[in-house]
């Protein structure tokens, strides 16, 4: 049998070190775990910082003797790799498993084991846990905010009824996958605008803007019928006479009529809140911003000088200023500039702020992308002969926004997180609803349970959205 | 606007404001002008973007090394690290670490010492102060430090443009750092006492420190969410950059035969830098701009300072609204500047 040397562990006795390395590392980390989880201490017997410190100084020597390189065992080789390929590292990685088996008892213990949830007053929650009774009692108002609790099926039907229609591009055929882009930009924003206007508002069935609807309804039945040469006039002009024709001429008295009959009971938005209001604002924010960025960063290329400095002036400003001043100014400064009679909803402001507002992010995001593009290919492109937009939608843009997933979920995901600054205008979405419940009388001291229950909802929203884009970053990539 | 009555003016910054603010760094009361509050909020803020800024540089450089770890323990635990507190909203770390977690906080008769100078209360943090005699003079002291650290840095340069010879600048300019002061301590008549707070009772249960400094629990909780939310992502700029840095350069700059410090000095961080400081202090002005967010907590900010306060006061909302944004954006925008002409001063220069 060969020497042993314990300063350094080698190949020849391997056995001998692993069977002594791991007994102390075992020892060491069975040591911490009865103290945690049992508030034994085993080592009572040593003066304080030593029997502090005596577990982490085992568990190193233990780490130091299973430290050979090319030991032929494959398990000990992993190990070696991946924690101990040093002193300072097995050090950290001790220091790691300790601090972790150290805080899971609390963290259980308050999470779990001395927890409440069932009863429905304040007065179960007598254990040292979390209180999850409180959140249980304001489910509601979390998530549909000062919403009447009779009503709320209209949220939860319009919600349902419209992720039904969000996902129906993956049950598209071939035939109809070309028509999906327009579907997802056009036709979805506005059927989601109609469910959250007539349903989750209950705004009157006709009000000025169904003029609109009309219009465009007769607009597209009449198109079928005019040559094809003529439709692109066509549909800018005639939409506009007949919206004119039917809201100063014709049915102006009738329709006025038509539009006191109200379907459902109407809920102004300053009931609005919770969760569902996250959800709506960030929905309408991202539709907004996307393409109001998207033409903001196609101005700063462009070669007008107008539209050029305009666009620029608008990037700076609005990436200069922080949020809630532009939510602040919405809300102080800008009525002030509106005829008197003129009133716009305070959601609505709201919504135009963030979209302009994560606009200009998107644009700076997106004009990376363009000029990450060589010039070959917009020198390719006018070569075919194409003009600016076909040049741009054909071979530019597609090529573009591929190279700009990330930066453009990035700044989605900032635009959900901003979401909560909504409450300086006096809308409170879950963060707003939850310094609300807070100062409830009856709930006093449920601050942590409130913002750790949020803190849950939003990262599993923003860590889900963060890996949906990775993944079609992941489906886009091509080489290049 | 007119139909309205309002009427548009700055004057209303010379008048006398009527309010006071609870954490001020210049003296601020009832009988101070709108002006003074403004430049109250202003300082304010950037006390804690700096404080802010310093803390998260610190954890963002330390996280983003520990991903490139080769150790998975600490590879997981930084990307736990940086993939919760980026996905949670920061003014939910802000209400967290103010009304959940600093409320837990002992009060400040039941607080124990924390190396027997500092006391961590509900009240806020109170921490020891230096009382200083002659503080010019060590001040001058250290601008003279500096003044010849850049100096030698210079002649370092042509020197080794000259004659290839290096010069230890680093040791020689902490030595300077280090001995001017020194000197003024021992010749100048630099003179510092530590004052440590001391408790007082205010009434039957009432009890605050006495010396010192208090830092308000509203600046600790959104120093703390800012440095904290902001690392995440300063962190990834830094993995960025380090992975940015192709491994043939470093094994190239090995083979010329420099050592590890130099190659990391030389060529790693040069070329690392040039990646990791435009996003990085993109990150700062975002972080500075988040600050405004104090609002939510009453820190007095500028934005609840002047847009609150102030502009509760006088109702100039236009005036007022347009300072406070002018304000970020003059910021925001020079150090836009700044970053254009550093960007080109660091781009590769190819012929």
């Amino acid at each position: 049998m060969n020497k042993l040397n314990f300063l350094q562990p080698d190949k020849n006795n391997l056995y001998s070190y692993l069977f002594t390395g791991v007994i102390l590392v075992s020892l060491s980390i069975f040591i911490v775990f009865l103290n945690s989880f049992f508030s034994l201490d085993l080592l009572s017997f040593l003066p304080g910082t030593i029997s502090f410190f005596l577990p982490l100084i085992i568990g190193f020597m233990g780490l130091h003797l299973i430290r050979i390189e090319y030991s032929g065992l494959k398990f000990l080789d992993v190990v070696n790799k991946n924690i101990n390929t040093n002193s300072f590292n097995a050090f950290l990685s001790l220091l790691i498993i300790f601090v972790v088996i150290k805080s899971l008892p609390p963290l259980l213990s308050w999470f779990i084991l001395d927890a409440s949830i069932a009863g429905d007053s304040k007065d179960v929650c007598t254990g040292t846990g979390a209180c999850w009774t409180y959140i249980k009692i304001w489910f509601n108002r979390f998530m549909y905010g000062m919403y009447p609790n009779a009503e709320q099926w209209r949220i939860n039907l319009s919600f349902i009824a419209l992720a039904f229609l969000g996902t129906i591009g993956f049950f598209a055929t071939e035939k109809f996958k070309k028509y999906l882009t327009l579907y997802y930009v056009v036709v979805y924003p506005i059927i989601a605008f109609f469910f959250i206007f007539f349903f989750i508002s209950g705004g009157p069935i006709f009000f000025d803007f169904s003029y609109g609807i009309i219009a465009a309804v007769l607009s597209i039945i009449i198109g079928f019928f005019i040559p094809p040469k003529f439709k692109m006039y066509y549909f800018i002009i005639v939409p506009i006479t007949l919206y004119i024709l039917l809201k100063y001429v014709f049915f102006y008295e009738e329709l006025i009529e038509l539009g006191k009959l109200e379907a459902l009971e109407w809920v102004e938005t300053g009931a609005w809140g919770g969760l569902s209001l996250t959800f709506i604002v960030s929905f309408f924010c991202l539709i907004f911003c996307f393409p109001i960025g998207l033409f903001l960063s196609l101005g700063r290329r462009s070669d007008f000088p107008i539209i050029k400095y305009i666009s620029i002036g608008m990037i700076e400003f609005w990436r200069g200023v922080p949020l809630i001043t532009v939510l602040f100014m919405s809300s102080v400064m800008f009525p002030m500039f509106l005829p008197e009679d003129m009133f716009i909803d305070k959601l609505v402001r709201v919504i135009i702020a963030i979209s302009l507002f994560e606009a200009a992010y998107v644009a700076e995001v997106i004009r990376g992308g363009l000029q990450a593009l060589p010039r070959g290919q917009y020198d390719a492109a006018k070569s075919l002969g194409m003009g600016y937009w076909k040049m741009h939608i054909l071979v530019i843009l597609p090529q573009a926004l591929k190279l700009v997933i990330p930066g453009i979920a990035n700044t989605f995901l900032a635009l959900v997180k901003d979401t909560p600054l909504i409450f300086v205008v006096g809308l409170l979405e879950i963060v707003g609803m939850l310094n609300l419940a807070k100062t409830n009388p009856e709930w006093l001291g449920f601050a942590m349970e409130g913002y750790v229950f949020a803190s849950v909802l939003f990262f599993i929203i923003c860590y889900a959205m963060s890996k949906y884009s990775y993944n079609l970053e992941q489906k886009y990539k091509t080489e290049r | 606007m007119e139909n309205r009555g309002i009427t548009f003016g700055y004057g209303f910054l010379s008048q006398e404001s009527s309010f006071d603010v609870q954490f001020s760094l210049i003296e601020f009361d009832g009988s101070h002008s709108y002006f003074r509050a403004y430049l109250v909020g202003l300082l304010n803020t950037i006390l804690v973007s700096v404080i802010g800024i310093i803390f998260a540089t610190i954890i963002g450089i330390v996280v983003g090394i520990a991903r490139l770890s080769n150790n998975y323990l600490i590879k997981r635990t930084a990307a736990v690290y940086v993939e919760f507190f980026r996905n949670i909203p920061l003014l939910l770390q802000i209400f967290f670490w103010y009304f959940a977690a600093l409320r837990a906080l002992p009060l400040p008769q039941d607080a124990e010492p924390m190396f027997g100078v500092f006391f961590l209360t509900i009240k806020g943090f109170f921490v020891p102060a230096f009382v200083w005699n002659n503080l010019d003079i060590f001040i001058y002291s250290l601008i003279a430090a500096v003044i010849s650290i850049i100096f030698i840095r210079i002649y370092a340069r042509k020197k080794q443009e000259k004659d290839g010879v290096q010069t230890p600048v680093l040791s020689i300019s902490i030595g300077l750092l280090l001995i001017l002061p020194i000197l003024s301590f021992l010749f100048g008549g630099v003179d510092t006492s530590i004052e440590v707070p001391v408790i007082k009772q205010l009434s039957q249960s009432g009890f605050t420190y006495e010396g010192g400094i208090k830092l308000p629990p509203e600046l600790i909780s959104l120093a703390l969410a800012l440095s904290l939310y902001t690392a995440t992502f300063i962190a990834e700029c830094v993995r960025a950059g380090v992975q940015g840095v192709s491994k043939g350069q470093k094994e190239a700059a090995a083979s010329i035969g420099l050592t590890p410090n130099q190659v990391l000095k030389l060529v790693v961080m040069p070329q690392a830098l040039r990646i990791i400081i435009p996003p990085t202090t993109n990150q700062y002005l975002n972080l500075t701009k988040n600050s405004s967010l104090a609002a939510a907590i009453a820190y007095p900010d500028l934005v609840l300072v002047f847009a609150g306060t102030a502009l509760m006061q006088t109702g100039r909302a236009i005036e007022i609204v347009s300072i406070t944004m002018l304000t970020y954006l003059s910021l925001s925008i020079s150090i836009s500047i700044f970053m254009n002409w550093y960007n080109k001063k660091i781009a590769i220069k190819e012929k």
